[in-house]
């Protein structure tokens, strides 16, 4: 079986879930039977030449056979994705990188995710009820109206402008519940802003929680050939690891961030 | 419709090559791409010792291209041999090795260490990189040092030896003739034009080392120059590659003097895409009335022609 698919997929749905953040579906029974959370698919969107290179989008969920994208609109490739309509052909390559761990020993699913980086967690949470894990999830948002918590549980809200929920970083509401609650048993996984998840990496190790990161690179590929999106190994005799094919997924305790 | 050419002795099936750092060591995208249709592989850049690469930011896209500095990234020949050439050793096309070198004896070495591996189809050299310290474009901007490197590498085999040059000189055509003097049996260009993007929020350079390659739709015009150029300068093939997206691109390459081309950053948007202008040139021979894509090697009918162009409205 082929490990990535290269097709135009139909998009089937396009709709605003929150202020500036849209949900893409789109059909392809290939992808969607071979993607796992945390991966990611990579979309051609282009007039003429421009812009050059795919974009890449967590996948958000999946249902039979569609995929769910979730984006914002930050440059030129989003603007463009925001304007396919139910039965335009998208140009999808993926799955792409390496999904989350899930199956290791943990009871408790730390969820934290920090604006956009909400993406890849709605697919992520189904999985791990599945497995029978508990699951909590720490939000992140600059302000109440851009929260998208469908497809999460037990969700715990922190914003920037105090709107909704916790007034301040998701990662020191977090740091509080562990204090009142250290727990066992758990294990994090994260997506969002650098700054965010090298709080959270501090944080898990000093509670030696193991602790899962996903990514953004920038990347011309997705698939390995271009190198151009290497993050820190901390051991190990390579220097780089590439955030498309050893990632987007790390162990907390594997790479240093920028 | 005959599709191959050769090149010292070595076959190939078709004009259309895959340029080196654009397609890894060629086992990375089997899934995406029948590597056996292609005209022929060319590696990343392999140096004696691995190297980590620059840091990040490595890659940026600009108008119609991206700019990168990878920094000559690769895994070593030793490893290279171990974990690369068993695979491609199976491919049933050419497959040409990158030599990248901070000094004329690690070229040698590199090459010394595959001359006797099965596998190696034959080497192209790379002169021309932009991104890093040592070597690179000090190489390949000075012509003494090209010829020099050529003259030193061509005793050590029999295989096709490729020069892959630099289109940051003033005159191209004067590092063509220094190779193929050299013995050299074929150039290649363009290597990526050395560009910049600037973050004007930060007031920072957008990648680490401040410059980069640039590569892309946005370089063939430049390329299809530079190609013009050397052909009309030396009778060794040319290997043209320089933004190359499409088999029109590619027979453009071909009528101004290439004998086959590369496609490089193509790969990365549509790892399949070289299968496509692989048989797009086929059939524009068909149109054409040849029996042979050689046969439209510099053809272009440089007589002009003041009739006007519609073609962009």
């Amino acid at each position: 079986m082929k490990d990535r698919i290269q097709e135009f997929a139909r998009v089937e749905t396009q709709t605003e879930i929150a202020e500036g953040i849209y949900s893409l579906r789109f059909r392809s029974g290939a992808i969607a039977s071979r993607a796992r959370p945390g991966q990611f698919v990579n979309v051609l969107l282009r007039d003429g030449h421009a812009p050059l290179l795919r974009r890449p989008f967590s996948i958000s969920s999946v249902s039979g056979e569609t995929v769910t994208l979730v984006y914002n609109i930050i440059g030129r490739g989003t603007r463009m994705m925001a304007t396919k309509r139910p039965g335009d052909d998208l140009d999808v390559l993926g799955p792409l990188g390496q999904p989350f761990r899930v199956d290791d020993s943990f009871r408790i699913a730390i969820i934290v995710a920090g604006g956009l980086g909400v993406a890849p967690f709605p697919y992520l949470t189904e999985t791990l009820e599945q497995a029978g894990k508990t699951i909590r999830t720490y939000l992140g948002a600059r302000t109440a109206a851009q929260v998208v918590t469908a497809g999460l549980r037990d969700v715990r809200l922190a914003t920037d402008d105090g709107s909704a929920g916790y007034r301040g970083t998701v990662v020191a509401l977090l740091e509080e519940d562990l204090r009142k609650d250290p727990g066992e048993g758990m294990k994090i996984f994260s997506c969002g802003p650098t700054p965010m998840m090298k709080a959270l990496g501090v944080l898990a190790e000093r509670e030696a929680i193991p602790c899962e990161l996903s990514l953004e690179g920038d990347m011309a590929c997705g698939i390995g050939l271009c190198q151009g999106c290497p993050v820190e190994r901390r051991d190990g005799d390579k220097k780089y690891a590439l955030v498309c094919v050893d990632g987007p997924t790390f162990r907390s305790s594997e790479i240093n961030l920028p | 419709m005959k599709t191959s050419f050769a090149l010292r002795g070595v076959e190939f099936k078709n004009r259309v090559l895959v340029a080196s750092g654009t397609f890894g060591y060629g086992d990375e995208v089997t899934d995406l791409v029948d590597v056996n249709r292609l005209g022929g592989v060319i590696t990343k850049s392999l140096s004696l010792k691995p190297r980590p690469g620059n840091p990040p930011r490595r890659i940026t896209e600009t108008a119609c291209g991206m700019l990168n500095s990878i920094g000559l990234a690769n895994i070593g020949v030793r490893e290279f041999i171990d974990k690369k050439l068993p695979y491609l050793r199976t491919l049933e096309t050419v497959v040409l090795v990158n030599i990248a070198a901070s000094s004329v004896q690690e070229y040698c070495d590199v090459l010394k260490a595959l001359e006797d591996e099965e596998g190696v189809d034959g080497y192209e050299i790379n002169v021309s990189c932009p991104n890093v310290k040592e070597g690179g474009l000090t190489f390949g901007t000075d012509s003494r040092m090209t010829r020099q490197i050529t003259e030193k590498l061509r005793p050590l085999t029999d295989k096709p030896l490729i020069v892959k040059l630099t289109p940051n000189v003033t005159h191209i055509s004067e590092f063509a003739r220094a190779v193929a003097e050299a013995g050299a049996d074929a150039v290649s260009l363009i290597n990526t034009v050395l560009g910049m993007a600037v973050d004007i929020w930060k007031k920072k350079p957008k990648l680490s080392t401040v410059t980069g390659g640039l590569s892309g739709p946005a370089i063939k015009p430049i390329a299809l120059a530079k190609v013009y150029e050397v052909a009309q300068s030396v009778t060794i093939p040319i290997i043209g590659l320089g933004g190359i997206s499409s088999w029109e691109d590619a027979v453009e390459f071909l009528l101004v003097g290439a004998t086959a081309v590369q496609v490089g950053t193509l790969n990365y948007v549509n790892p399949a895409g070289t299968l496509a202008i692989i048989d797009g040139i086929a059939g524009y021979a068909g149109q054409m009335g040849v029996q042979d894509v050689g046969e439209l090697v510099g053809k272009l009918d440089a007589q002009l022609e003041f009739s006007p162009l519609h073609s962009w409205l």
